[in-house]
């Protein structure tokens, strides 16, 4: 279980994150829904340990994350824009992130690796590949090592529609496997399909954190894009 | 730590950049032993070339080739790594990179033409003076979130130490020449890295005599054991310093 107690962050004058609470619990998938500049890539830098809070903590099966980098190991990310070393071959990555996790994982999944035909380009350089290529190595190395927390930050922004599928599959998979997903995107329809929870970030606070079923019940709508509008245009007419 | 010092080595080496400095290197030695009739004339000249461009390329080098990699380093400090691991990596794998291309490139053309102590007191002081840059460069890198920023405290520092420095010094020799200064010049040399590779070098090269007082003061002390030492011990905390100063800023920095 993943869990976010209170976390404040602010990059200089700016609170970037306000007392954010959120927990995820396994089979579960956490859609993070804001606005641009919400704070949702720096909450999942802060569960990552690349961001560091000014107060509050991040729990992993109840031990709270500080500087021993071993939770990690149970830790999958796709990052918004993957930036690899121009001059690595994408053959040579793989085998780079299989060698950095060596002691700590056993078995890999090359699903995705297989779907996407990577080992067709592993002997290109990393410069070559277009950013829908990079987002398929991101999304492959993410999943590579079963990890029990994903996190993919707008996992399908830059995918062609085939591959976007694959990789929406592929989670909708996975959540039967025991994992907990957290997962940012601007695309409700994807959301739609893959998230159970969704935490709605407005300059960094947590505006709601609910369940899908129970934010359509809510509000009586069907699709999560207009659930959202509506409980944000209600919000406002109360403020 | 290794593993990541092995692939920044593996990425660098790929690039064609530290071809070049090697190349560099070849061409400026041939060509100045070349030029001179007298070996220990074109180690002088060498000296003072490599003096300014070795510092100002290692700076350039290790501070861009450590803002390019930032992103990825976000990636590969998202698996179960230490931070200190990957910065020491990035480290040993620039520093290691940039030393071995020096090292060939002008370390055979030495070999060839000078092949005696003195020769290789110029290899060695390049060396030592690579680690010490790109130690500086990298503290510039993790001090400044903004690339140009970096660069450009980088570009400062490489600008004190080779040229504003002694500018300085010489300044205050002249205002204060009515008193004997010959100590506090050679501590105040001994305070900047490079001068600390000139004057062990230029000592080496006999041309202490040319420096009156101050010289034979500097090949007394730099003749004793008290001396050797002393300035092995400060090139080192020249390596040292920065680096550490620079992990400590990297281990809370966000990333």
């Amino acid at each position: 279980m993943l869990r976010i107690q209170n976390i404040s962050k602010t990059f200089g004058r700016l609170r970037v994150l306000d007392a954010v609470h959120a927990t995820a619990d396994v089979g579960q998938v956490v859609a993070v829904v804001g606005p641009n500049g919400s704070g949702k890539t720096t909450l999942i830098k802060c569960i990552l340990g690349l961001v560091k809070p000014d107060s509050g903590s991040v729990l992993f099966n109840d031990i709270v994350i500080r500087t021993d980098p071993g939770y990690r190991r149970h830790f999958g990310y796709m990052p918004q824009i993957g930036r690899y070393p121009d001059n690595m071959l994408v053959g040579h990555l793989f085998n780079m992130m299989r060698d950095l996790r060596r002691n700590t994982t056993h078995q890999t999944d090359e699903e995705l690796l297989e779907a996407y035909r990577l080992p067709d380009i592993f002997h290109k350089p990393m410069r070559t590949l277009s950013g829908g290529m990079r987002q398929k190595v991101s999304a492959a190395l993410a999943f590579l090592f079963q990890p029990q927390v994903l996190i993919l930050d707008e996992p399908t922004a830059g995918l062609d529609p085939l591959s976007a599928e694959i990789l929406k599959e592929k989670v909708l998979r996975e959540r039967q496997n025991n994992r907990i997903f957290i997962i940012t995107s601007h695309i409700m329809s994807d959301l739609d399909e893959l998230a159970t929870h969704i935490l709605y970030l407005v300059d960094g606070r947590v505006a709601f954190f609910k369940s899908l079923p129970e934010l359509k019940a809510l509000t009586g709508q069907e699709r999560l894009g207009r659930a959202i509008a509506h409980l944000m245009q209600r919000r406002e007419t109360q403020s | 730590m290794l593993k990541i010092a092995r692939y920044a080595l593996y990425d660098i080496l790929r690039n064609r950049f530290v071809v070049a400095y090697g190349l560099f290197w070849v061409l400026v030695s041939m060509s100045f032993f070349n030029l001179e009739s007298d070996p220990v004339k074109g180690m002088a000249s060498l000296l003072n070339i490599l003096l300014m461009a070795l510092p100002l390329m290692s700076v350039v080098f290790a501070s861009i080739h450590l803002y390019n990699s930032y992103e990825f380093m976000e990636l590969v400090l998202a698996q179960p790594i230490r931070r200190s691991e990957v910065l020491l990596g990035q480290y040993s794998g620039v520093a290691g990179s940039l030393c071995a291309s020096f090292g060939i490139g002008m370390g055979v053309p030495v070999l060839l033409y000078e092949g005696s102590l003195r020769g290789f007191l110029l290899v060695g002081c390049g060396l030592v003076l690579t680690l010490v840059f790109v130690s500086l460069a990298f503290l510039a890198a993790v001090l400044m979130r903004d690339k140009a920023r970096g660069i450009g405290l980088a570009l400062l520092i490489w600008f004190f130490c080779t040229i504003l420095y002694d500018g300085l010094v010489l300044m205050g020799m002249f205002a204060f020449s009515d008193y004997p200064l010959e100590r506090v010049i050679l501590v105040l040399a001994f305070l900047n890295p490079v001068d600390l590779a000139r004057i062990a070098m230029l000592l080496q090269l006999d041309a202490a005599a040319l420096m009156g007082y101050t010289g034979a003061l500097f090949h007394h002390f730099f003749g004793s054991a008290l001396g050797i030492g002393l300035a092995v011990l400060l090139m080192a905390v020249w390596v040292v310093w920065p680096l550490l100063w620079a992990l400590r800023i990297f281990q809370r920095k966000d990333l």
